[in-house]
C-alpha cells in the first residue's frame, strides 16, 4: 500500500501540483490559502522549481500567462478577493487559449467579507471567470484525498484541451488534515509536447504568437466558436458526478465540496427515519452534470441544492431539471457552515410543501 | 553597388499600421537590428502591450506574446523565470501601458531585478485610445482629456520613469534616449542594443525610455511634432544614463 500522509488540504493540494510536474507558482498571500503557498516557498527551491510571491493577484495572474506562453506547466491560487483581481488575466489565458491551474479556496463575500469557508464564488467561476465569451474547467472536491487525486487530472485536462482549470476549494477543505495517499509517483511525469510555445524560433519556424487579439469581428468569431466547439467536446467526456442513493429517493440534494459531505451525513440520517433522500454531488460544475440531473427529474419529486451561499447553483439544477419537478434551495452564507440537522429538517419542510405521487 | 541601408531581417515584410512620422516605426527597427547584430533574433521572446504597439508582434520576426494593458512586464517575468539563459525576453510598451496602468508591474519587475529588457516609448499621450491625457503628459499639454491643459492642480504632475526607477537597487541600467534626429537615434540604438548585451550577460532589469512622438494626437505634422518634442519633452525628460551597475550605481 503506498505511504499515508496526514496533511492540511492547502499542504496536499501544494504536494500533488509537485507530483504533477508543476514547477512553477506564482501567488499573492491571502487566508485561507496560505498554507499553499508556504509549502512551494519551501519545496520549489529544493526540486529546481520557481516559487514567486508577485505583488498583487494581477501580477500573479500573469506571470502564470507568462509561463504558460513557453510551456511551462504552472499555477496560482488565491482566495476569493484575489480571484477576482485574476479575472482580467484568467479572461486573457483563456483568449490565448493557455493551459494553467488556479486554485480558489473560497471565502465569505462580499467585498473583504470574511475568512471563513464559502462557496459563494460559484457563479465567478462556472459563469464568469473573466470578461467575454469563455469558460474554464472547474473540479470541485470534496475530501483532501480528492484534492490529491483531482489536481493532476486538472493540469491534465488543462493541456489537453488547452483551457484553464479551476480547482475550487473552500476555507475548511483548505484548513482541515485528513489522512491521504498520493498517487503512484514510481515513474518521472512526463508532460505533452506544447509545439505552440512561445520558446524562440530557433530559425526553424515561423514565430509563435501567443495572442488573444483579433480585430477582424469575423476572425474574432472564428476563433471563439472554435473554442467553443473544445468546449463541447468537454461537456461529452470530462463530466464528473457522485450519485448517492438516488435511484429510490423521492427528494434528491445538490450539493459539492465540504457541502455533499454534510448533505451524506444528512441523507444517512433520513434514511434511518424511513425517508427517501438521496444525493447528487457534482465533482466538476463547469461542464455541470446536467444530464444525470435530467434521469434523475424522471423519477424524484423534487430537489434541493444545498450550498454555502444564497442561491448559485441552484439555477443550473433548475435549468437541467428543466420544470420537470419543484427545485428547492437552503443554504448558510456569510461563513456559516450548515448542520446535519438543519439540512434534514429543511428536507422534511420541502417533502411535505411538495407531497403526493409523482 | 554598395549597399548603405537594408532592411532588417529582424522585422516582417509588412507595412505597419503606424501613423506617417511616428516614433515607433523607428524604435522597431533598432530593437529588430539590435537583436539581430546580437545574434539572438531567433531565441527571443517579445512581449507587446495595449497601446499603438499591441501588434508589434506582426512586425517583429520573432515569437511574441500578447499581455493584458500594462501587465507586459509580470508576463516577461514568467517567461523569462521559465526560460531562463536560454532565451531573451524584451517587452516593448508605451507610457499608459507602463507607467499608469502597469506602474506595479513595471516598479515590482525593476526591484526583483528581472534579467529582463524593457523598451519604454514616452510620447506623453495616449495614442492609441485617440489622445488623451498619459502619465507623461507635460504640465499645461492640451490632451483630449486635459481640453484646457494638464493642470496639475487637478491632474498631477507627470512621471518621469527611469529617474524613479534608478532609486530602486534591483535596476542594472536605466537610461533616457530620443529618437528625433539623427545623433539622437543612433545613440538610442546603442542604448537599446547595452540593454539586449546586459540580458545576453546575465546582468539583469535594464529600461531604455525613449522619448518619442504622437503627430497624429499631438495635431502636428512630423517634423513639426519632432520639434515640438525637442522644444518641450527634452527640457522635461533630460536625456542619459540614469543607472548603470557597469559603472558603479547611479549616475
Ligand atoms: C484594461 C484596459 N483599460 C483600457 C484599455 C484601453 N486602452 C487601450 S490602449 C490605451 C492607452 C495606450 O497608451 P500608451 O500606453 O501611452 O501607448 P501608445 O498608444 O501611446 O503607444 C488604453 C487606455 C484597455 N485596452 N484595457
Ligand atoms: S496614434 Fe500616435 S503613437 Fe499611435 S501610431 Fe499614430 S502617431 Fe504613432
Amino acid at each position: 500500500m503506498s505511504q499515508q500522509y496526514m496533511m492540511k488540504g492547502n499542504e496536499a493540494l501544494a504536494e500533488a501540483a509537485l507530483r504533477a510536474g508543476c514547477r512553477y507558482f506564482f501567488g499573492y498571500p491571502i487566508t485561507p490559502q496560505t498554507e499553499l503557498s508556504a509549502y512551494m516557498s519551501k519545496r520549489m527551491p529544493k526540486i529546481g522549481g520557481t516559487f514567486l510571491q508577485a505583488e498583487s493577484e494581477i501580477a500573479a495572474i500573469n506571470m502564470v500567462l507568462g509561463a504558460s506562453s513557453v510551456g511551462a506547466r504552472v499555477m496560482t491560487s488565491s482566495s476569493s478577493p484575489g480571484i477576482s483581481l485574476k479575472t482580467e488575466g484568467i479572461s486573457y489565458i483563456a483568449g490565448s487559449d493557455l493551459p494553467c491551474l488556479i486554485v480558489n479556496v473560497q471565502r465569505g463575500g462580499p467585498g473583504l467579507g470574511g475568512i471563513q469557508p464559502s462557496q459563494a464564488d460559484y457563479f465567478q467561476a462556472t459563469k464568469a471567470p473573466g470578461h467575454g465569451d469563455l469558460h474554464i474547467m472547474v473540479f470541485a472536491p470534496a475530501s483532501i484525498q480528492e484534492i490529491v487525486d483531482m489536481v493532476g487530472r486538472a493540469f491534465d485536462k488543462a493541456d489537453q484541451y488547452r483551457v484553464p482549470a479551476m480547482l475550487l476549494a473552500d476555507g475548511a477543505l483548505g484548513q482541515m488534515m485528513e489522512p491521504i495517499a498520493f498517487p503512484d509517483e514510481s515513474e518521472e511525469k512526463k508532460l505533452p509536447e506544447k509545439p505552440w510555445a512561445a520558446t524562440g524560433t530557433k530559425g526553424s519556424r515561423k514565430p509563435n504568437i501567443i495572442n488573444s487579439l483579433y480585430l477582424n469581428p469575423n476572425k474574432l468569431e472564428d476563433s471563439v466558436r472554435e473554442r467553443f466547439e473544445r468546449y463541447e467536446k468537454i461537456k461529452e467526456n470530462e463530466v464528473l458526478y457522485e450519485e448517492v442513493m438516488t435511484d429510490d429517493a423521492d427528494l434528491v440534494l445538490i450539493a459539492y465540496g465540504i457541502t455533499s459531505r454534510i448533505c451524506k451525513t444528512a441523507v444517512n440520517m433520513a434514511r434511518a427515519e424511513g425517508i427517501k433522500l438521496g444525493l447528487l454531488r457534482p465533482i466538476t460544475l463547469w461542464p455541470f452534470p446536467e444530464k444525470a440531473i435530467a434521469k434523475i427529474a424522471d423519477h424524484a419529486k423534487a430537489f434541493m441544492s444545498v450550498e454555502m451561499s444564497m442561491g448559485q447553483m441552484v439555477d443550473d439544477v433548475r435549468l437541467a431539471v428543466n420544470g420537470k419537478c419543484p427545485v428547492r434551495f437552503f443554504g448558510r452564507t456569510g461563513g456559516v457552515i450548515p448542520t446535519p440537522d438543519e439540512i434534514l429538517q429543511a428536507a422534511k419542510d420541502v417533502l411535505a410543501s411538495v407531497g403526493g405521487d409523482k | 553597388m554598395a549597399v548603405v541601408f537594408e532592411k532588417t531581417r529582424g522585422l516582417t515584410d509588412v507595412a505597419t499600421h503606424y501613423c506617417p512620422g511616428c516614433g515607433h516605426g523607428i524604435v522597431h527597427r533598432l530593437v529588430a537590428e539590435s537583436l539581430v547584430e546580437l545574434d539572438v533574433l531567433e531565441k527571443t521572446v517579445g512581449v507587446c502591450p495595449v497601446g499603438c504597439s499591441v501588434m508589434a508582434y506582426d512586425y517583429f520576426n520573432c515569437d511574441f506574446i500578447e499581455a493584458p494593458h500594462g501587465r507586459a512586464p509580470a508576463v516577461a517575468t514568467g517567461a523569462k523565470r521559465v526560460l531562463g539563459d536560454k532565451n531573451i525576453v524584451f517587452t516593448y510598451q508605451g507610457d499608459g501601458d507602463l507607467a499608469a496602468i502597469g506602474t506595479a508591474e513595471t516598479v515590482h519587475s525593476a526591484t526583483r531585478g528581472e534579467n529582463i529588457t524593457i523598451i519604454f516609448i514616452n510620447n506623453a499621450i495616449y495614442g492609441m485610445t485617440g489622445g488623451q491625457m498619459a502619465p507623461t503628459t507635460l504640465p499645461g499639454q492640451v490632451t483630449q482629456t486635459t481640453p484646457y491643459g494638464r493642470d496639475v492642480k487637478t491632474a498631477g504632475y507627470p512621471v518621469r520613469v527611469c529617474e524613479m526607477l534608478s532609486t530602486l537597487d534591483g535596476v542594472y541600467y536605466a537610461e533616457r534616449v530620443a529618437v528625433d534626429s539623427v545623433p539622437h537615434i543612433n545613440a538610442a540604438k546603442a542604448a537599446i542594443k547595452k540593454a539586449f548585451q546586459n540580458q545576453i550577460d546575465g546582468k539583469g532589469f535594464s529600461i531604455v525610455e525613449v522619448v518619442s512622438n504622437c503627430p497624429t494626437n499631438w495635431g502636428l505634422s512630423p517634423a513639426e511634432s519632432m520639434q515640438w518634442l525637442r522644444d518641450n519633452m527634452l527640457p522635461y525628460y533630460p536625456l542619459g544614463v540614469y543607472k548603470d551597475k557597469d559603472k558603479g550605481g547611479n549616475e
